[in-house]
């Protein structure tokens, strides 16, 4: 009785909050424009080109991304494990887009990389180069997932490795690790699990982008993302049974990014570390 | 085998200076510790040894060679940490491996040498667990062995025993005397505790802010301490500020009002100079010998049981308080007269800032 009364709260609040809309939104799928129960829905999304197209452009924005934002989180905040000056005010200035929203982060990208932005007109002043299009486009998506994503994944991963003791470092080096054994042998198999985290967690955030597809990108074609499908059915077409099918086929996309970053997980804490004995942790 | 180390080393982080020429030279097969308060910048001397910081200024000689310009991975040192460092995600076997595995020895001789290495730390058969699963103890002699692995030309020990509880400690303390012995290592241990510094080592250096105030065998630190510094942390607990009456050879009268006490010198001292007389609580005994140089009587203020024998805190006439042990129980506000034996007692210069 006591356990069930604690758990209670906590139950209650995943079916609110996720089991529920789910559910809902399943059901929903379920049940098309036309009337009945069946998979129309789904037969639509995957047999209308136009429609499943969105899953590649979303994969295609997403993966690179996620494997972009990763990569150099891991990359600055393991340069700043050891403290380096004036961290606070870097830490500070790395986070700043996260307080700003995706919205003005958006228009900020608008106003610095765009065609009459400040880049291209120094650059131009400059005699460098040619206006460069930078914006509205799959490169515009990307600069505004990673000015939104890179302090989050930066911030969890300084996280992570600030708090592996220093003294482990310290005597893989006396032992006889260089600056680069002593990553690959020590610090890696410790940071690893909160690398697959950050990135799982970005992974889904960039698989769902849509206000930055539709201010930054060229939402009627290059970027026009499974988000952006899902919004047009149910804003524009006002088929909320369409829409949810379109929401539960992104979900499933993302639970299976979840899936395979998990995977590798597993088979890098078997082998990264296999020639110094087993990973378990 | 190394014939000797040899360094002179200055650190300052910012204004502060954390060691201020520290030199020393040590011998081959030679266990040195250095002993200080904490904060006094034992572990910083460590790391520079290692090369795990840079110093301000200063060198490192290893049998002649400079290697103060090598990184930590090319020194070939061996080190142990207070708090073991011991890599979480790796098996026992794979810790101690660990700088072999680098070395790029083969894969027989390694698993022969961890065996070896484990046996010699008493935990043969703990190869396959992980540190989590280890005791405090246990994880120590993980760390020794990890650092012994690799034959290091030199061993850097800091603080290894203060996370173990005091039985422990002891254990550990004779198990790291047999190691360096039966190995013929050479060895620099760093400690707060005098006990440790004892029983482990051929030579203590007394190190206080950066310091060196003092070095020496453990008999000529214990027995004669040059300053109220040394004398405090080699267990001398009574302090008298007195001033020299007279003086012959090495042994002074000393006085201050009522309280007159002869003693050694280890600092020559003449008529008129400021001094403070150091007793250890031990070498106090009774007497029924009358007043005089020596001889004080006082009431019994306060009474501790220790075991074998009692702590015993005596409120002399004139005001200051004396701590003796005495075989013998007494109870407390009964009168005392006690002996301070002249060669017990160790006169020396008064200094500020100390006691
Ligand atoms: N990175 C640093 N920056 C600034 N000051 C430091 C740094 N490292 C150490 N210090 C200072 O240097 C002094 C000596 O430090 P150190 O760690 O060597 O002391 P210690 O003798 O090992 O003390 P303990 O017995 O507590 O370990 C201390 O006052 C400490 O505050
Ligand atoms: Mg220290």
């Amino acid at each position: 009785m006591r356990v069930v009364s604690l758990l209670a709260p906590s139950v209650a609040y995943l079916l609110v909050m996720f089991v529920f809309p789910f559910a809902y939104g399943v059901l929903l799928s379920l049940r098309p424009k036309g009337g009945g129960v069946s998979l129309a829905n789904y037969v639509a999304f995957f047999l209308d080109p136009w429609q499943a197209r969105t899953i590649w452009v979303t994969a295609s924005i997403a993966v690179p991304n996620t494997l972009l934002t990763v990569l150099l989180a891991l990359i600055v905040a393991y340069a700043m494990r050891g403290g380096i000056w004036l961290e606070r005010t870097i830490t500070t200035m790395l986070v700043l887009p996260i307080a700003l929203g995706t919205v003005l982060v958006a228009e900020g990208i608008n106003g610095f990389y765009g065609p009459k932005g400040w880049l291209n007109q120094a650059l131009l002043s400059l005699g460098l180069a040619e206006p460069t299009r930078l914006t509205h486009n799959y490169t515009g998506v990307m600069l505004a997932l990673f000015v939104q994503h890179f302090p989050f994944c930066f911030l969890m991963l300084l996280g992570y490795i600030s708090g592996i003791d220093p003294a482990l470092e310290a005597s893989a080096r006396v032992l006889g690790a260089g600056p680069w054994a002593v990553f690959r042998r020590v610090m890696w198999p410790l940071i690893a699990p909160g690398v697959a985290i950050a990135g799982a967690l970005v992974f889904v955030m960039n698989f769902g982008v849509f206000p930055s597809a539709v201010l930054v990108g060229q939402p009627a074609g290059a970027t026009r993302t499974i988000a952006i499908a899902a919004y047009q059915e149910a804003f524009e077409h006002y088929d909320m049974s369409m829409a949810s099918a379109i929401a539960v086929v992104m979900g499933v996309c993302q639970l299976a990014g979840l899936a395979v970053i998990l995977f590798l997980r597993r088979r890098m804490a078997g082998t990264g570390v296999a020639t110094m004995g087993a990973g378990k942790r | 085998m190394i014939t000797s180390l040899a360094f002179r080393l200055t650190k300052r982080f910012g204004a502060k200076v954390v060691l201020d020429d520290l030199a020393l030279e040590v011998r081959g097969r030679e266990f040195v510790t250095v002993l200080g308060p904490s904060g006094c910048g034992k572990s910083t001397a460590l790391n520079l040894l290692a090369g795990l910081t840079q110093p301000t200024r200063g060198e490192i000689r290893l049998d002649g060679v400079r290697i103060d310009g090598l990184p930590p991975e090319r020194r070939g040192f061996g080190m142990v940490f207070q708090n073991y460092a011991l890599f979480p995600h790796l098996t026992v076997g794979a810790n101690v491996a660990f700088g072999l595995v680098l070395r790029g020895r083969g894969k027989a001789e390694i698993a022969e040498r961890v065996r070896r290495m484990l046996e010699l730390v008493r935990l043969t058969g703990f190869a396959d667990r992980y540190p989590g699963q280890l005791s405090g103890g246990q994880q120590q002699r993980v760390a020794i062995a990890r650092a012994l692995a690799v034959e290091p030309r030199v061993l850097l020990l800091d603080e290894p025993l203060s996370n173990l509880d005091a039985k422990l400690r002891l254990e550990m303390r004779g198990e790291i005397k047999r190691l360096h012995a039966d190995l013929g290592l050479t060895s620099i241990y760093v400690t707060h505790d005098q006990a440790e510094a004892l029983s482990l080592s051929d030579r203590i250096v007394i190190l206080r802010d950066g310091r060196v105030i003092q070095a020496g065998t453990p008999a000529e630190i214990h027995d004669r301490p040059q300053t109220v510094f040394v004398a405090d942390f080699m267990g001398y607990r009574n302090f008298f500020p007195l001033t020299v009456a007279s003086e012959e050879g090495d042994t002074v009268l000393a006085r201050a009002g009522a309280l007159a006490l002869r003693g050694r010198t280890v600092v020559p001292l003449r008529p008129g100079d400021a001094a403070v007389a150091a007793v250890r609580p031990e070498d106090v005994e009774t007497t029924t010998e009358p007043p005089g140089p020596n001889v004080v009587r006082g009431t019994v203020r306060l009474t501790e049981y220790l075991g074998r024998e009692h702590g015993v805190e005596v409120a002399l006439e004139g005001g200051p308080t004396l701590t003796v042990r005495l075989a013998h129980p007494v109870t407390v506000g009964s009168a005392l007269a006690l002996r301070l034996p002249p060669e017990r007692v160790v006169i020396l210069p008064a200094e500020d800032g100390a006691r």
